[in-house]
Order: C-alpha cells, then sequence, then structure tokens
C-alpha cells in the first residue's frame, strides 16, 4: 500500500509539475489541481498509513495504537476546501484573460 | 474593563471578519456609509494594535510572563490553536493597521468606488495579515496565509483592466504553487515531530530520532522556500515587480506589507526551531537566507536602476527592503536582527507612501518623465527648444507638497541622515562590525563586510534612481495645469512619511523595544515555557 500511494504522488506530482510549466492556462489550471491531490494524498501519509482503524477516539482510557491519527485527516479536510475555492478563483482570471486578451496563453499573447 | 483586556488579543482577527462580512450585505448606492463603517472599524484595529504593543512593551524580558496567550476555544495548549502576542507580533499588527488605515482614506478619494468589493477585501486582507502575524500554529498559519492571499488576489485585480488581468494570473498561479509547498514542509514538519503548535515543535525538534533529521530537515527547507517565494528572494521574487506595478495605488500600498509577512515567518520559526538550542539542526538554512538576501539586494539595486517606469522602481525598492531583511536574519546576530526590525517599520512605511505618491504624481507630471535618458535620447527628445518656454511658471501648491514628499520618501528608501532609514542601515551595520559588542576587541566575519558595503551600494543604487525620476518629474516644465489632487489623498501620504520622523526623533525608546524584541526571539525558551504553560480561561491558579 506504501508503494501504491508513493506511486501515485509521485505520478500526480509530475503530471502536475509538467502541466504547470506549460503556456496555457488550461494546462496550468489542471496541473495546479493535480498537484493538490498530490499535496493532499502526501499529508494524509505524513499520518501514516493505517487500515481497518477509526480516527475518533471513544472516551475513557483508549490505546492509541488501535486508532489512526486524525489531525492529517483534518488538515487534508482543510486543506481540499481552500484547494478548491483557489481553484474556482483562478478559473474566474483564467477567463477574465481570456476576455481581455483573446488568447489563453499565460502571458495574454502569442509569441 | 477585564474582560475587554482579556481578549483583546483575538480583536485585530475578528474585528476586520466582521467588518467585511458585514460590508458584502451593504448595497454600493450607500458608499458614504460604506466608507464610514470600515473607517471607524480600521480607526478601532489602529487602537486595538497599540494598546497591543503598549502592554507587550510592558513586561520586561526578564520578570515573569513574557507573552501574551490566548488559546482559541479553550483548548489546553499543544492540541488546540493558540494565539500569540508577543513584542514582534504585536508590532507586526500595529504596522497593518497603520498601512491598513492610510490605503482606505487614499482609497476614499477615488479608488474605492471602482469595484463595490473593495472594503470587504482590504478588511479580509488586514484580518488575514493580523491572524498570520498573531497565530501560533502552524496550520493556521497556512490558513490565515490563504485567507490575506485570496484577498490580496481579488484586491490586485481591483480597477480590472488587461494588465491587471494578466499581472493577476501570474501572481495567483505562482502564489497558488507555493501554497502546495507550504503543505508539502508542514506535512513534513507534523510527520517527524507529531504536533503543529511552533512552541511545541521547537520544544520536541530536539527529541527527532536521528533517522528522521532528514526529513524534518527537509520539510523546514521546503517550508522556508514556500517563505522565501512570498518574500520575493532572489531567484524566487521575479513575481513581485510585474505584479505590484500592474496593481492600483492603494492596492500597492497595502501590498507592501505582504512580503515581510514570508520575512515575519521566516524569522519567527527559523529562531525557534533552529535556534541554538536545537542541537544537530542548530542554524540550519542560515546561509541560504544570507546569501540569498544578498542576491536579493543586488538584484533589486540593479533593478531599481535599470526601472522604466516609477511604479517598478518601486517594486525593485520592496526587493531591496526584502533583501536586507533576509540577509540581516541570515547573519544571526540579535543587535542587527533590532537594527533589522527598526529597518522593517521604516521602509514599509516610506515604500508604501512611495506608492501612493507614484499614483498622485503620474496624475500630474508630463508625458516619458520616467523613462531613462538614454531610452528618450534614442527616441529624440529635443530638451533645449523646451527649456526657455515656460520660465515663469508658478509651481502649483500641490506639486510642492509632492516634491517635499518624494524628497522625504527618497531620503528614508536610501538611508541618508538625518531620517530613519540612516538610523535604521546605522542601527544595522554598528553590529556588523562589533558582533561582540562596542567594548571588545571585534573580529569582522567576511560575510558582514559583504553585508554592510551591499547595503551602503543599494543605498546609492536607490538615490540615484529616485534623485533622476525625482529631477525628471519635479523639475521638469509642466505643460497644463495640474491634474486636482484630494487633500485625503496627501494625508496619507504625509501621514505615513511623518511616521518616519517620528522614527527618527523617537529613535532611542523605539530600537528598544526593537532590540528587547530581538532579544525574545534569541531566547526562544521563554516563548516556549509561556506558550506551553498558557492558562486556560476560567481554570483557578494553583495555590
Amino acid at each position: 500500500m506504501e508503494l501504491i500511494l508513493a506511486i501515485g504522488i509521485g505520478v500526480l506530482t509530475t503530471c502536475g509539475v509538467w502541466l504547470l510549466l506549460r503556456p496555457r492556462t488550461f494546462q496550468v489550471i489542471v496541473g495546479l489541481s493535480l498537484l493538490s491531490y498530490a499535496v493532499n494524498l502526501f499529508i494524509f501519509g505524513m499520518g501514516r498509513l493505517r487500515i481497518n482503524a477509526a480516527p475518533v477516539v471513544n472516551g475513557g482510557t483508549v490505546d492509541p495504537l488501535s486508532y489512526t491519527d486524525p489531525v492529517p485527516q483534518a488538515l487534508v479536510l482543510t486543506a481540499i476546501v481552500i484547494g478548491f475555492a483557489m481553484t474556482a478563483l483562478f478559473l474566474v482570471v483564467m477567463l477574465a484573460v481570456r476576455g481581455f486578451t483573446g488568447t489563453d496563453h499565460v502571458d495574454g499573447k502569442e509569441r | 474593563m477585564m474582560m475587554l483586556q482579556d481578549h483583546l488579543i483575538i480583536l485585530p482577527i475578528l474585528l476586520p471578519l466582521a467588518t467585511g462580512a458585514f460590508l458584502l450585505f451593504v448595497d454600493d448606492r450607500h458608499r458614504p456609509l460604506k466608507a464610514g463603517i470600515s473607517f471607524a472599524s480600521t480607526l478601532a484595529l489602529l487602537v486595538v494594535a497599540a494598546l497591543l504593543v503598549h502592554r507587550a512593551g510592558l513586561v520586561g524580558p526578564v520578570d515573569g510572563e513574557l507573552t501574551a496567550t490566548y488559546p482559541l476555544g479553550n483548548w489546553p495548549v499543544p492540541f488546540g490553536i493558540v494565539l500569540v502576542g508577543d513584542r514582534l507580533a504585536a508590532l507586526m499588527v500595529l504596522l497593518t493597521a497603520v498601512l491598513g488605515m492610510c490605503t482606505l482614506v487614499f482609497a476614499i478619494a477615488r479608488w474605492h468606488a471602482v469595484a463595490p468589493s473593495f472594503h470587504s477585501l482590504l478588511h479580509f486582507l488586514l484580518m488575514g495579515l493580523c491572524g498570520a502575524f498573531l497565530t501560533g500554529d502552524l496550520f493556521n498559519l497556512f490558513v490565515f496565509f490563504e485567507v490575506l492571499l485570496a484577498a490580496s488576489y481579488g484586491l490586485l485585480l481591483h480597477g480590472s483592466g488587461s494588465a491587471r488581468a494578466r499581472a493577476g494570473l501570474h501572481y495567483i498561479a505562482v502564489n497558488l504553487a507555493t501554497s502546495s509547498l507550504f503543505l508539502i514542509g508542514a506535512a513534513l514538519i507534523y510527520g517527524t515531530t507529531g504536533t503543529l503548535n511552533m512552541a511545541d515543535i521547537a520544544a520536541k525538534i530536539t527529541n527527532v530520532p536521528e533517522a528522521d533529521r532528514g526529513l524534518l530537515e527537509a520539510g523546514a527547507a521546503i517550508l522556508g522556500v514556500a517563505f522565501l517565494t512570498k518574500s520575493a528572494m532572489w531567484p524566487l521574487g521575479f513575481w513581485l515587480t510585474g505584479a505590484y506595478a500592474a496593481a492600483s495605488a492603494p492596492v500597492a500600498a497595502v501590498f507592501a506589507i505582504m512580503t515581510k509577512v514570508g520575512v515575519y515567518a521566516l524569522l519567527r520559526l527559523s529562531l525557534l526551531f533552529f535556534g541554538d538550542a536545537a542541537g544537530v539542526s542548530a542554524g540550519f538554512g542560515q546561509l541560504v537566507l544570507l546569501y540569498g538576501g544578498m542576491g536579493t539586494i543586488a538584484y533589486g539595486a540593479v533593478s531599481a536602476l535599470a526601472a522604466q517606469t516609477t511604479a517598478r522602481l518601486s517594486g525593485s525598492l520592496v526587493l531591496v527592503s526584502s533583501g536586507t531583511l533576509l540577509a540581516a536574519i541570515g547573519l544571526g546576530n540579535e543587535g542587527v536582527v533590532g537594527g533589522a526590525l527598526f529597518y522593517l517599520i521604516s521602509s514599509t512605511l516610506a515604500i508604501s507612501a512611495m506608492f501612493l505618491l507614484v499614483e498622485l504624481v503620474e496624475r500630474v507630471r508630463m508625458e516619458g518623465a520616467d523613462i531613462l535618458a538614454v531610452t528618450m535620447e534614442a527616441y529624440g527628445d529635443d530638451e533645449e527648444d523646451e527649456a526657455v518656454q515656460e520660465i515663469g511658471t508658478v509651481i502649483p501648491g500641490a506639486m510642492a507638497v509632492l516634491g517635499i514628499s518624494f524628497a522625504v520618501c527618497a531620503l528614508v528608501l536610501s538611508g541618508l541622515p538625518p531620517l530613519s532609514g540612516f538610523l535604521a542601515k546605522f542601527a544595522m551595520i554598528s553590529p556588523m562590525l562589533n558582533p561582540e559588542g562596542l567594548a571588545t576587541q571585534n573580529v569582522v566575519s567576511p560575510q558582514a563586510w559583504w553585508l554592510a558595503s551591499l547595503l551602503i551600494i543599494s543605498g546609492f543604487a536607490a538615490l540615484v534612481a529616485l534623485v533622476r525620476t525625482g529631477i525628471n518629474t519635479f523639475w521638469a516644465t509642466l505643460e497644463e495645469a495640474p491634474a486636482d489632487v484630494q487633500v485625503i489623498e496627501i494625508v496619507p501620504v504625509v501621514t505615513l512619511l511623518a511616521l518616519c520622523i517620528v522614527m527618527a526623533v523617537m529613535a532611542g525608546p523605539i530600537l528598544g523595544y526593537m532590540d528587547a524584541a530581538a532579544q525574545a526571539l534569541y531566547t526562544p525558551a521563554g516563548y516556549i515555557n509561556d506558550v506551553l504553560g498558557a492558562p486556560l480561561a476560567g481554570s483557578v491558579a494553583a495555590p
């Protein structure tokens, strides 16, 4: 499972960085989205991978070993929400630039 | 009043949030009402910030509790988010409030009418800035960074237009990628230390097992790259000049503090995590800050000399200011950092005033005044013909005020006596050349020599660039009656510059405050103890 997650993060990051460096705004926005997926998985991985363990602790004295770390999951949730909002905002600006310049090149003009 | 005293520290976040949210629902037909509410709220923020600074300055560096803490939701400290109001944080909040106030007053003259959401966005930006300065939690810092960035995206586009939209696109793309780096860094640090509370991380950093140390340092480095991009260190700062030049004047003026958020985070976290107590990792990344900062100063100075428009010149001066601060932090001397804090305030105020001035001046002056003389000759400018014609043109009052303000601005930014820019540079260079204090025999490191000379050379470059612009603008013959400049547009500029003069006059107590702040930064044990031992509300102190 570690291997699959690591490969997944790696592939997403590679694609994200590649697309981010492309000259079309649409490619940039897809690249940023892929990058943020990779980052979300990475944060999740930083809480250590556990199978069949609940993140919510019942009251009383508990053995922390039988629970998974809830903090990274909360962080991922926040990061997803913020990333989603930012992507939407970027999309609006992208459309505005397209309207202003008539091209989807990131510099606003074909070279 | 005891209640309000206790909750003082959260007001800089709640006040702009409530105002910004409320103003969204006020229709733009009631614009004077909107401006009034906005003004009153910012005034209150200013008062709160002044009270915070006053309170932070009261507690001595030796006796008892150093820092005001505020556990949000009354959660015990390493688990919940905590707000921390020490000297540095309070000072930055005050600077934010001052810039916010001046920007607001300037914008009320005309800019706020361009789009309906200006006031809300400005208040959300202030909220993000204050939150980033006050929070004691790494992930919460990320959230406040995103709040201020989201507001800044909106503000950068304020006024619309093709140039702004294009600059905005680059700015947003760079910052979104940087936010990813921030998250990766924060996650790595959480993964190795198991906590997100800054003080708790600092306390646990020595216990990190040797096998994880590489991971921790990688996390810190990635986090550092994110902050360095925000503070526009060379070669990560190419986004800055374009974005700042495209922004409308009041927006650029408040953006002057945005690079300082990155500098603040670096200053706080590098000294907290990798101070002398950090064991093996002590001093991690310091050399990068030093050389990166020096590179930024050099790049900023050259870029100031080559700038073709006054807005780009101001952007280059932001780079110089950023680089100076980063290099001063990288040198790792308590006295230098104290001077650097003084420089931070002085240069931010002056650059903010400069951005406002640029707009006013551009309304008045003739075409092509900001183009380099070489370029002007290339386009066949015949100076001799013009010079004879308009002798006896009375310099209009507005022009005189603008000219004097510009001169003061130039003095502060280039670091000439007698204003605060000179004192700031003096306060940095003196401990650089006397790292052990004035009384003892000092060995000055080559880096300190390099940095000191770079500081002076960059000041000279700024002086040349500013004088050139000033001569072309203010000593040029005016072809038509000067455009109207309203009083409330002049007042913020004059206020900002007057604060620089006040800083020069009251240099003693202010530098004392800065030195105490630097001393507190260099003794992180006090901060860590105060934050980790933060009392919860309603708990009875042990007898």
